[in-house]
């Protein structure tokens, strides 16, 4: 059987799956919409915060994120893991204990105030579209590669399919289905994982092949090999890095804390029974998400080591067939800049533009049989563009699996995009008809009532994400990264203060919150985004040296400076809410979570 | 102050104090072995690994799962002490 035969019957299987899930657990009143019920087992739990959390960015992205930025990956590796210590340690047992549906339900009643409320709903709605954009224009990648459609009919499948699940099952139907979502993806990221290790070190698990010596018997270590290779070819060494100090700082803690203050991910953990099963559902969770994210690195050093083996310093004919498929699809590109048919490596871009239709020259091809290109950026002698998605998408070709391998790896991506997008749904969909229409436009609408709104919003958000899926606006893939900064500078510090600060009042949690968002959206648009200059400005006008990824950190700080100052200035909190403070320190009483 | 809240008191101390330290070695393995110290560290060898390499692709994430199994066990231990577990 071919292997695309294999994806259409993967995927729909799997596709199957989910709607079976969601059939069978929809919701029938608010609670089972908002938390669930609040019902759900910390294992399972743990397994539908994991799917929730891994993307597409995780599944397809980060691996070969990792092979081209070696040491300096480690950001994305320990700041996406060491937030959910934050989460088990900081939030997420005194959010359980406070039992409210929503993270701006726990702002407004902690800090009796409507404004904050507001500015709350303004910031769910704000990280969650940023990045629910980037997971419908993932599903419709993943459908296009694999299943030879366009990409916006891609999209439209998936928004159909999540419309499906989220709108009829809510919170309910969206944790069965992520925890069969989980079970696919972890499925689908290991088996690879596992006989390429065998193939380059002999070692089943990848996490100890990564520091093995390889298999051919050399006695060399194989990041030893690759320090060699990369060095070799002018890059720093692959263990090095070349990030300042300072930056890979600011990246992973704007990475933590806002992984920490991201909305779908603290809703999650609004959905067990008691205190002491949300502190055990983070230990699920992050022991699940750390099978993934170990291996991810395991997976990036075997395939640039064996894309720098296999590719460069060969000619063009002599290459594996795998780099030709992906250059069919745009995600290699070879210009033979020195014209000697031999495809070579080094720092520098290799093209001026990334997109392939910029790149590729219709359908040319070259006398050596390589597609013919443009847009050649000569300023340096590196010839080879290579996609970054490219490290996990072509692993099991360049290890020679079978097709049911390549097939599974297709109905992993889409499963870790679907999961994703709906708890991103359900967070904006609960914002919008809990938050707003519930508490602030019409308080008195009843269960039925507001069970309506919540699907209708559910509703109009696919639509908006579909839309942005089809027409990514040219910031989206740019803001993606910085939707944790943007959570870093917003929720993160006025929730921790929320709970260890009984003194903190709504002055300073709103003035806090304003000002931490506002300078994190300025620095983003300036720097990032380039708005307000001629040119995008350079690294060296930074402040204090700190990417805009990073910058997170600093609008962290900020708020919390804010926060602090004001709250002095201003009258304390009621002392109702004080008792509200000293009780969600306790663990006991949680009772169940309530919208009222 | 009456013996409820000095209970209560006393359980948020206790909870405070191990969060130090836990947050304190979360600190050390990842900002302290994985960043600052990587490079001496790296001197050192764990198999094939540079060792300060090793804690920031690999060792701090093991260090980060079985904190929070930790912090499960301690805080479950420490409701039953103040009688705040629940069944």
């Amino acid at each position: 059987m071919n292997v695309q035969m294999w994806t259409y019957i993967l995927v729909g299987v799997t596709f199957a799956l989910y709607i079976g899930i969601a059939i069978w657990t929809r919701a029938g009143s608010t609670k089972e919409f908002y938390v669930a019920g609040g019902g759900v087992s910390p294992l399972a739990n743990g397994m539908a915060t994991a799917a929730d959390w891994m993307s597409a960015a995780s599944f397809i992205s980060m691996a070969g994120i990792i092979a081209f930025a070696g040491y300096d990956g480690s950001v994305y590796l320990m700041g996406w893991t060491g937030g959910y210590v934050l989460l088990a340690l900081l939030l997420a047992p005194y959010l359980r204990k406070f039992g409210k549906f929503t993270v701006p339900d726990f702002i407004g009643d902690r800090y009796y105030s409507k404004t904050a409320r507001l500015v709350a709903v303004f910031c769910a709605l704000l990280v969650s579209f940023t990045y629910v954009a980037g997971q419908m224009r993932g599903v419709g990648l993943v459908f296009s590669r694999f299943l030879e459609v366009e990409i916006n009919t891609g999209v439209i499948i998936g928004m159909i399919i999540v419309l499906f699940y989220a709108v009829l099952g809510g919170m309910k139907g969206i944790t069965y289905t992520q925890v069969a979502q989980y079970c696919v993806l972890i499925f689908a990221f290991t088996v690879p994982a596992i006989f390429i290790s065998i193939q380059m070190t002999g070692n089943p698990i990848p996490q100890l092949g990564m520091g093995s010596t390889l298999a051919d018997g050399s006695g060399t270590y194989l990041l030893d090999k690759l320090d060699g290779l990369s060095t070799d070819l002018g890059f720093a060494a692959y263990t090095d890095g070349s990030k300042s100090l300072v930056d890979i700082f600011a990246i992973t803690l704007a990475l933590m804390v806002g992984t920490a203050g991201l909305p779908h991910v603290i809703v999650r953990f609004f959905t067990v029974k008691r205190v002491k099963d949300a502190r055990k559902s983070a230990g699920w969770a992050l022991l699940l998400i750390a099978i993934l994210y170990t291996m991810a690195p395991a997976v990036a050093v075997f395939a640039k080591t064996n894309m720098i083996d296999s590719v460069v310093g060969k000619s063009y004919a002599d290459q594996p067939d795998w780099l030709k498929n992906y250059e069919e699809l745009g995600l290699i590109a070879w210009t033979d800049k020195n014209g000697d048919g031999i495809v070579q490596y080094s720092p520098g871009n290799a093209f001026t533009s990334k997109k392939p239709e910029e790149i590729y020259d219709g359908k040319n091809r070259t006398a050596l049989g390589s597609r013919a290109t443009k847009s050649v950026d000569n300023s340096n002698p590196n010839e080879l563009y290579i996609d970054n998605d490219i490290m996990v998408l072509a692993n099991p070709e360049i290890a020679n699996l079978p097709g049911w391998v390549i097939a599974l790896v297709a109905a992993g991506a889409l499963a870790a995009a679907l999961s994703t997008a709906a708890g991103l749904l359900l967070v904006i969909s609960s914002s919008v008809s809990h938050d707003l229409i519930k508490k602030v436009v019409n308080p008195n609408i009843s269960e039925k009532g507001e069970l309506i709104a919540a699907r209708l919003s559910a509703v109009g958000a696919v639509c908006v994400a579909g839309y942005f899926g089809i027409n990514p606006p040219g910031f989206v893939a740019a803001t993606v990264a910085l939707a944790f900064g943007l959570a870093a500078a917003s929720f993160f510090p006025s929730i921790i203060l929320g709970i260890f600060y009984k003194r903190m009042n709504k002055e300073g949690a709103v003035a806090g919150m304003v000002v931490g968002i506002v300078t994190m959206l300025l620095y983003m648009v300036k720097y990032r985004l380039g708005w307000f200059d001629e040119a995008l400005p350079g690294k060296d006008e930074w402040w204090f040296g700190i990417s805009p990824e990073g910058f997170g950190t600093i609008a962290m700080l900020i708020n919390f400076v804010v926060s602090l100052v004001v709250c002095h200035f201003t009258s304390p909190p009621p002392q109702e809410v004080q008792y509200i403070v000293e009780n969600i320190r306790i663990p006991s009483g949680a009772g169940e979570a309530t919208g009222h | 102050m009456s013996n409820k809240q000095s209970n209560a008191t006393a359980y948020w101390k206790e909870n405070i104090k191990y969060l130090f330290i836990l947050l304190g070695i979360w600190f050390a393995v990842s900002y302290g072995a994985g960043i600052l110290f990587k490079d001496a560290l790296n001197e050192l060898r764990l198999g094939g690994f540079k060792l300060g390499f090793w804690f920031a692709q690999q060792g701090s994430i093991y260090v980060f799962v079985i904190l929070i199994f930790v912090y499960v066990r301690i805080m479950n231990k420490l409701d039953k002490k103040y009688g705040y577990d629940e069944k």
